[in-house]
């Protein structure tokens, strides 16, 4: 219609006057599309996104600030996950993904769900008029083209190829030697806006933002994750400095340094009975053999002040005894051995970051890292277990406290273990003269320690009688110091259990099989009892 | 008929080109401003930066090296100021084609040059001479960002879309690396150096509007009018704070 029109006109105007016309004709349409969806989007948006990304798409909703990383601000269209090159826009299609998927290892979740196909549709369009890059037309993101991942992805020579191009692109800057986001550089990297952000931790790759699998990772090597310290690395293909093959490799090896699938999260850790002696130091061999548990880890929201980015998602647990006495060992992430003077403007930063409802923002120290694993002081019963945050005045929990500084939980402390009650999460009472012994060590981004103890105890009226055979309610509870967390401040873990696994006896294995054979006896009796009378019933009817 | 027209068509824009080509080369002869950027009060002290994570980068300073966000030169003048012309350039001013690629050099773990002017377009050479990895980011509001790694000798070609005062460049690999370009539509800037001098040459006549912007001490404007061939000065001064 409008094009008749024009084409009528031009016969009479000018030809530059049709040209505008023209111009003018062309661009309309599309402004007016657009004005009709972000009417719909902008809705939608307020309602389910402005609490955090802001009114003003800033990313300084009110939820904003318990959050780190913090949500996106949408005003500057910088994206971290994308397919585009770096620097470009996302495509429509990256941005569905995000808001259909959401990012795991932040507090965006998945929409998909949520929000119908239509709403999710207007909102993207929405999102997009928070900047002008997307008005641009000059702006044309495509998504990089590149070849499918090479095949013997896990084999040892793809490994050791992947593993050199860690090595030589400087990956162990910032994602540190083992992956696990200790690198020289992590304490100082920084966002756009100044906010702190960790190096990912490569062994979790269930927490990457982008996607776990090697084709996410190999995207995330290729476009980097703009607003953030990670490079792209497209230009050194270019260049001929490797080959798109071996960062295929690159990709792969970051794959092979994260479990085969995520954690599953289990209710009882077993600690099997062993005959040979227990392993107390963090490093011996036996460690290796021993049945690994998963305990995730939350931020402590409910007791000021509160915290809701704690640096470890979780511990493993393993745990062994040997009728007299256990070991239980606990491994974890963290990017920093606390107290270190090089962490302590990010510590600055972190605080500063994320709201807190102290009344005096915390001055950053040297605090150190400390563990603690919690027991009821008795074995209940019933269901019924203490407060699992660190008990109550009135029923107070029996904790074993693990400090990276010695002397750090209480001045006369040797041990960097103690035994004690905690009566509620400010207080704990120190029982002095307990036997526990703990070992720990440090190595590339891990903390290991081994706390070992009688399962037997005299004093019964402080402390946990370990008993064979019985679920034991544990908890976990973790400081990173260097993240700027000490007392309440911490990541913790719900009750699990604990089980001292006995040896399964002989009679075990006997029972049953004297069992079915009795119970095949019996029924070969009855069958024949039952088929007696039978016969004689026939035989009588036949008489 | 048609053919003869996109020659003619060709033609013209030839004869465009080298009038701007013209222009810019008359403009080498227009007028200039000129001045010293001075500093008054305490010199701040500049944390000294521990480099011993990278022996390659510690090896080229022979003294140890602090940041470099107040550089006061002997003569107590402020290095490092960006003098550019913010306003004031005729209407239907057409700039001259981009001038020949800006090198950007990570030597020692350092950019040189740390302030520097490019126009839209004008290709920026990033050159690692350490030899070691080096990511550059740059962050704007009206370019696009970018960051791009260089583990080696290398040097790699980028350009911005849109003038913008200032673009920041980082390496996050060593956080004290920072650099500031100043993207402009025309070629009329200047980075006062270690005399505290700047001259900003082939002004057409006008009123400029001059800026000085300094990244600890914000920005200062003059106005300063040239005519003809003359040089005008336009001094500044930034304070302590």
């Amino acid at each position: 219609m409008g094009m008749t029109k024009a084409d009528r006109r031009m016969d009479g105007w000018a030809d530059g006057a049709a040209l505008l016309a023209l111009l003018l004709l062309s661009a309309y349409p599309p402004i007016r599309l657009s004005a009709q969806d972000t009417t719909a989007g902008r809705a939608v948006y307020e309602k389910w996104c402005a609490g955090c990304h802001g009114e003003t798409g800033a990313g300084d909703g009110p939820a904003a600030g318990t959050m780190l990383p913090r949500p996106r601000d949408f005003t500057g269209a910088i994206y971290q996950i994308r397919t585009t090159a770096s620097g470009q826009l996302p495509t429509d299609d990256d941005l569905r993904l995000a808001i259909d998927r959401g990012l795991p290892g932040t507090a965006m979740p998945g929409w998909k769900d949520q929000l119908s196909e239509r709403d999710r549709r207007d909102v993207l369009a929405y999102l997009k008029t928070f900047s002008a890059f997307f008005a641009d037309t000059t702006q044309r993101p495509e998504p990089l083209v590149f070849g499918k991942e090479p095949g013997g992805g896990t084999s040892v020579d793809a490994l050791r190829i992947g593993r050199q191009f860690y090595d030589s692109i400087g990956c162990r800057k910032c994602h540190g030697d083992r992956g696990r986001g200790d690198g020289p550089s992590a304490p100082t990297l920084k966002d756009d806006a100044g906010f702190p952000v960790f190096a990912a931790n490569l062994t979790e790759n269930w927490r990457f933002n982008g996607g776990s699998e090697v084709a996410d990772i190999y995207r995330r090597l290729r476009s980097g994750l703009d607003g953030t310290p990670m490079p792209s690395f497209s230009d050194l293909i270019d260049q001929q400095f490797l080959t798109e093959a071996e960062l295929w490799r690159l990709a792969q090896y970051v794959r092979s340094l994260s479990p085969a699938r995520p954690p599953e999260v289990r209710d009882v850790i077993h600690a099997r009975q062993v005959a040979a002696r227990l392993p107390t130091s963090p490093d011996d061999s036996v460690w290796g053999r021993v049945e690994r548990y998963w305990v995730p880890l939350v931020g402590q929201v409910m007791r000021k002040s509160r915290w809701f980015t704690p640096a470890a998602s979780g511990v493993w647990v393993q745990a062994v005894h040997d009728g007299q006495q256990l070991a239980l060992r606990v491994s974890w992430d963290d990017r920093s051995q606390s107290p270190d003077s090089a962490w302590l403007e990010f510590t600055d930063r972190v605080l500063e970051t994320v709201a807190r409802d102290d009344s005096t923002p915390p001055a950053p120290t040297p605090w150190p890292d400390q563990l603690a694993v919690q027991f009821p002081l008795a074995i209940p019963e019933g269901f019924e277990r203490p407060f699992f945050l660190m008990g109550a005045a009135t029923r107070p929990v029996y904790q074993w406290r693990w400090t990276s500084t010695p002397g750090g939980v209480r001045e006369d402390s040797l041990s960097a273990a103690v035994a004690g009650l905690a009566r509620g999460i400010d207080r704990f009472d120190p029982l002095p003269g307990t036997p526990l012994s703990a070992q720990a060590v440090y190595d590339q981004g891990e903390w290991r320690v081994v706390f070992s103890r009688s399962l037997a105890t005299a004093d019964t009226a402080n402390q946990l009688h370990l008993r064979t055979g019985r679920a034991i309610p544990v908890a976990f509870f973790a400081w990173d110091g260097s993240n700027g967390e000490t007392g309440t401040r911490m990541a913790v873990s719900t009750w699990y259990f604990l089980a001292l696994d006995t040896p399964v006896r002989a009679q075990v294995f006997v029972s049953p099989i004297l069992a079915a054979a009795l119970a095949l006896g019996l029924g070969l009796t009855l069958v024949r009892r039952a088929q007696r009378p039978r016969s004689q019933i026939r035989r009588r009817s036949d008489a | 008929m048609r053919k003869l027209g996109m020659a003619a068509a060709a033609l013209a824009g030839l004869v465009a080109v080298g009038v701007a080509g013209r222009a810019g080369d008359a403009a080498q002869v227009g007028g200039t401003i000129t001045g010293k950027v001075k500093f008054t009060g305490t010199k701040p002290v500049m944390r000294r930066i521990d480099m011993s994570e990278e022996a390659a980068c510690k090896a080229k300073h022979p003294t140890a090296p602090t940041a470099e966000t107040v550089v006061v030169n002997a003569n107590g003048t402020l290095a490092n100021v960006f003098v550019y012309v913010k306003a004031g350039l005729p209407a239907g001013y057409r700039a001259p084609a981009a001038p020949p690629p800006v090198v950007l050099d990570q030597d020692g773990c350092r950019y040189h040059p740390h302030v520097f002017g490019l126009m839209v377009g004008q290709t920026l050479q990033i050159k690692n001479s350490d030899g070691i990895l080096h990511n550059i980011k740059a962050k704007g509001t009206k370019n696009r960002p970018f960051n791009i790694s260089q583990p080696t000798n290398m040097t790699t070609p980028r350009t911005f879309s849109a003038p913008e005062v200032m673009v920041t460049l980082e390496c996050n690999v060593h956080g004290w690396m920072n650099a500031y370009v100043g993207v402009l539509p025309h070629p009329f800037s200047a980075v006062s150096g270690a005399d505290g001098s700047f001259t900003i040459r082939g002004l057409p006549p006008g009123t400029y509007t001059i800026e000085a912007w300094h990244e600890r001490y914000g920005a200062q404007t003059a106005t300063v009018t040239v005519a003809g061939t003359e040089t005008k000065t336009a001094d500044f001064t930034f304070a302590a704070k």
